[in-house]
Formats: C-alpha cells, structure tokens, sequence
C-alpha cells in the first residue's frame, strides 16, 4: 500500500497576516510557515495505517514554491518514507489537483490521505479535484479510519454537525480528508529529523506531468477584516444606562 | 572567519522542542512546581524525542551529537520550566565521565542501556561538607581484592531518587587531596546505597534532589572509569561539557521571563496607557534582550569549542557562559517580577517562578563565584 499525503505549507496560525499593495495576495517576507494541522493529521494518521498494516510506504507530497519542501521535511522527520515536490507556484486549486493526480499515477499510490482543509485560504477542495481526476471515491471531515487486515477495504467515521457520527465503507484506491480529533499527531522527533535529511525528495515541475502553467481559476482581492469598533462605555444613573442598554441591544446590535 | 547559522537540522530541533514545551510543558509547569512530584511522563516523553543522551556514539545506535545540540535543547526547555530541563539534561552529568574516559567495554556496559529505555543518571561529586571545594571530598573507596567498597555521603544529588546508575566520585587517600580521587560507576540498587528524603527546595521544584549513603557499598573493579586519581580531572572536564547546557537553561528562562513582561507591559495600563509606552519600562526590556543575547552567544560558543575538542578554551568558555547567564538570569527574572509589580509577586503569573528556578543556576555545578575562580585563575595565570 504506497499512501500518498497531501500536504499544504501555510503560514503559522499567529502569523500577522498583511495583504501586498495590488490585493494579489499576503506578504510573505516575515512569515513563519508550518504544515497546515489538519495535513498533520493526515501524516500521522498515515503513518499509523502503515504501522497497523505492517507494509507499505507513506509519501508526503507538495505543489508549491522552492520553500516548500521545509514542509515535506517536517513530513519525513515525522517518519515519511520518501517526498514529491511539484515545484509550481500556483493557487488554482484545479492545477494542484492535476499535479497531485499526475503524481499519484506516476507512482503508483493506491490511497491518498489529507487534510479537510488548508488553514490559509480554508477551501478544502483539493482533494476532492484529485479523486475526481482518478475517478476514485473520496470522503471528508473524517474522524476515524480503519483498515481491513488486506488493505484493500476501509471504513471511516465521519462527523456530522458536530457530535453526530455516521460510517462510510469503500474500497482502496480512494482519497480520505481528516478532520481535527482523529489524533493527536507526533512531533517530528531528533532521530527523525536526522534521518530525514537522508531521504529523497523527488522534484517535479508542471512540465514533467504534462501540465501547463495556465490557471482555470485566479485569485484576486484580498482584503483585512474590518478593524473592531471600540466597545461604548454608558454613564449616568444606572435605571438610565439599563434603558439605554435594552435599547442600543434592541435597535443597534439587534440581538433582543 | 565567523558563522553564527544555525544547521538546517539544529533549527529543526529547536523548533521541535519548543512545540514539546508549549502543548507538553508549560501547561503543567505550574502544578509540578506547586507538587514537587516529579515528571516521569514529560521524561520518557523527551526520551522518546530524542532529548536525552545525545553524545551516545553512533557505533551504539546513538546520535552521537555534540554540545552545541544540548545547548539548543535546553535554552527551548528552559523557557518551560526549568526543574524539568534540569532532570532531562542531568543524564549528561552522570554519562559524561564514562563517555570521555570509559573503554568501550565499560561505555556499551554502563551507557548503550540508556538508549533502550528512559533510565536516569545520576552525578555524585558534591558532599554535606564539600561544595565548591569538591577536592576535599571524603567519601571513601577502598579496594578490596576484585571489589571496591564505598563509604560516605553525598548530598544534592539530582534525580537520585529515579536514577537507575549513580557515577560516584571517592577518594582513596584524603591526604592526597584532589590527586586521589576515583570515579566509580555504582547501581542504585546495590547493596548499602540508602536515600534520603527529597528536598524542599525553593525552585526548580520538579527536579529531584536528595542526600544518598553510601555504607560498604561493593561495585566490581571493571566499574572503576579511569585511573586511580584521575577522578577529579575527570569531574571537571565533565562539567565543562555541561555548563554551556546548564547555561542555556537559565538564557531559555530569562526570554521567557522577558517574553512575559514584553505581553505584560503591553497589556497592562497605568497613567491611562500601557506601561510599555514609558521609558523606564522600555529600558529594561531592553537590556533584558541584550543580556540574553550575550549569553546565548557565549553558551553557543562555549559548545562550538567543545564540540571542536578545543578543551582548554572550552573550560575558560564554559566558565564565562555560565557565570554570565545563571547572573543574567537571575536580574533578568527579577526586572520581569518588577515590571509585573504586585501581580508578578503572587503564582498568578509565572515569573516568580522563574525567579526562584534561576537562583539555583548560580548556585549548581560550580557556584558563580567558583566560575570566577575559573576565570580569574586563567587570567593571572603566568
């Protein structure tokens, strides 16, 4: 079973995120990228299929620019056995989809796993593209996956609004998106970070997979949320502020 | 020529550590530090990382790291808590001296276990009445046909109370001073090892610290690591090896203590604004990051030159790093306590912490006034 993780780098949840001048995107000079939590479930819970079915291999794979292969070490350090990396800086989400599709042929991956989500632009649709590019069942918001001792059949739990539970069975291949509470992932460990500067990392670009630069989607306009309003501060006898309150909460905030 | 870069793998690893602190550490450094229960679970956890015994040699299946590795783990620990990063990093104290003057043989009977599960080590140089005078020790070792038998106390003992192996220095003769001293590697569960009680101590509450009698205890004589009377040199060069460490303990808590009063200052508004908008205030922060950054240099070059085997500046190094930092440290937690005013005085808040986990880095493995012994011996030296 070669498990296929796909993987996003992103910047780190406290990063201040600033938007560039012509609203084409965020600033990324100052900041701190990680490997977006979810796809961290999506590793450990990779790692941890292999480890139950005691064969197999896990590849954590990127579409993104040069730095993003800090995301696939981290990967590897966790106990990845090898890395892709489509190097290609793109934000359309059909492009990706392809580049991970192409890969997957290429290699022979027989499952994919990931996040349900990236934590930066949070449209949680990448994996969904790419199993409809290989014709192969896919789920989300998955909090439990459980192998047959074959490897060829899997049943997963997913959440439904919250608490409610129900099962999804297919058969392998298929692409899996995991969602927060499925584990707890573990951290990149000192001989895992040793060890994983002597794995391989395969590089691709567009062009080895047949692909072309030409984005079917494009992203533009980004804009801040607007500033908070300071808070207002009533004075005056308390029956007064009490009227005062029932009514801004009335009128204004229109919450009674 | 000069480089300060860290490798790829070490910020790896300095990043690895600080996820481990924040989710693993801090939020229970409070409930250790009020218990004094020890930690096993955080210690098998950093076992499991990776984080301790790292100059275990490959050949052993270890990582065979050097210094400048221990540094940077413990400066990430150090902001957590420091009693925990002393009971992580106090295996290099006990280990050290079999690692720098064991023969293989002892090195794969008395180290290569500590890679198979998270057994502790313990040091047992300092004595009731022997501290920074650690040559006049008398805890006695006599040889007795295949055997040595030990008699005597030692005191401060870290991590004792959980150590499976204690590394034991003794003298064979107190007339000969610091040239009759053996290291002996001793098992806890020898025959005549007694404990005593865990200290009360005022900080580093989740580090264990006791007294062990020693009353004819008998080790066989392949536990005897270098020679007779060389048990002293080989004391000493151990410490070289964990002060920088020990040093980049007490830099990790003073960012951290700064770190705090930087949130603090920004948050908390007297005269109808933050306190950090006034001058006296920005000042000390300020000299708090300069004093951090000197010490972290020093700690990272006090390791280069021991991982470079460049001993006898290493041991001048080492002595400023430590020196330097534990004294940082200390005025660095105690401006955050100030800067947090009556608040930083109660456990609301987590300096006074600090505050008294730092005072013990003046005070263990060499005093800072010992470290300036170091130094000044060196200075005057003809």
């Amino acid at each position: 079973m070669n498990i296929f993780v796909c993987i996003k780098q992103v910047p780190d949840t406290e990063t201040k995120i600033r938007i560039k001048g012509d609203k084409s995107g965020i600033e990324t000079n100052d900041v701190k990228w990680i490997v977006s939590p979810y796809d961290e479930f999506a590793i450990e819970e990779a790692l941890r299929a292999k480890a139950f079915l005691k064969t197999g291999t896990v590849t954590v794979v990127t579409v993104g620019p040069d730095r993003a292969v800090e995301a696939l070490r981290t990967g590897l350090a966790m106990g990845a056995d090898t890395a892709v990396h489509v190097r290609w800086e793109t934000s359309c989400n059909v492009s990706i989809a392809k580049a991970v599709a192409e890969v997957v042929k290429k290699e022979n991956g027989s499952v994919i796993f990931s996040g349900k989500q990236a934590i930066d632009d949070d449209q949680g649709v990448v994996f969904a593209y790419t199993a409809e590019l290989l014709n192969w069942p896919s789920t989300s918001t998955v909090s439990k996956v459980e192998f047959g001792t074959d490897g060829k059949s899997v049943t997963v739990e997913k959440e439904v609004d919250g608490s409610a539970r129900h099962k999804i069975a297919m058969n392998t291949p298929c692409v899996i998106a995991m969602t927060k509470g499925i584990n707890a992932p573990r951290y990149a460990s000192l001989p895992g970070i040793m060890a994983a500067k002597k794995k391989t990392v395969k590089v691709y670009s567009p062009s080895d997979l047949g692909l072309s630069d030409s984005p079917l989607l494009k992203d533009f306009d980004y804009e801040l949320p607007p500033e908070r309003k300071a808070g207002i501060k009533l004075s005056g006898e308390i029956p007064a502020q009490v009227a005062e309150l029932v009514k801004r909460l009335r009128e204004e905030a229109k919450v009674i | 020529m000069i480089g300060f870069a860290l490798t790829d793998d070490q910020l790896a690893l300095a990043e690895m550590v600080r996820k481990f602190v924040d989710n693993d550490i801090i939020p229970v450094a409070a409930k250790y530090d009020e218990s004094g229960e020890f930690p096993h679970e955080l210690i098998k956890k950093a076992w499991e990382l990776g984080l301790m015994n790292l100059a275990i040699p490959q050949n052993l299946g270890g990582l065979g790291l050097g210094v400048l590795e221990d540094v940077i783990i413990n400066e990430e620990l150090g902001a957590g808590c420091l009693g925990m990063t002393t009971s992580i990093s106090v295996n290099n104290l006990g280990l050290y001296p079999i690692l720098l003057n064991g023969t293989d043989k002892q090195i794969e009977q008395f180290v290569a276990p500590f890679l198979k599960s998270p057994i502790l080590a313990s040091f047992c140089l300092t004595e009731p009445g022997s501290g920074s005078d650690a040559g006049s020790l008398s805890t006695h070792a006599k040889e007795d046909g295949d055997h040595w038998v030990i008699n005597g106390s030692k005191m401060w003992i870290t991590n004792a109370g959980f150590a499976n192996q204690f590394t034991v220095f003794a003298t064979v003769n107190r007339e000969l001073k610091a040239r009759g001293i053996v290291c002996l590697v001793v098992p806890a569960d020898a025959k005549g090892v007694s404990l005593g009680k865990p200290e009360n101590k005022m900080g580093q509450r989740a580090s264990d610290t006791r007294a062990i009698t020693f009353d004819n205890v008998r080790v066989p004589k392949s536990h005897l690591i270098g020679k007779v009377g060389e048990g002293f040199r080989i004391a000493l060069t151990t410490l070289d090896h964990t002060r920088p460490p020990i040093a980049a303990g007490a830099v990790g808590a003073a960012r951290a203590a700064m770190n705090y009063a930087i949130k603090y200052a920004k948050e908390r508004k007297q005269f109808n604004q933050p306190i950090a908008n006034f001058q006296g205030i920005q000042f000390m922060l300020a000299d708090m990051a300069t004093s951090i950054e000197a010490g972290r240099l020093m700690c990272h070059k006090a390791a280069w030159l021991l991982d470079q085997e460049r001993h006898a500046e290493a041991n001048l190094m080492s002595a400023h790093a430590k020196r330097f930092s534990a004294d940082m440290a200390m005025q660095v937690a105690t401006d955050a306590v100030q800067i947090f005013g009556g608040y930083g005085y109660t456990k609301e808040y987590p300096v006074e912490k600090i505050m008294r986990d730092v005072k013990l880095v003046q005070i263990y493995e060499g005093t800072s006034q010992v470290q300036r012994i170091v130094i000044s011996r060196a200075l005057l030296k003809d």
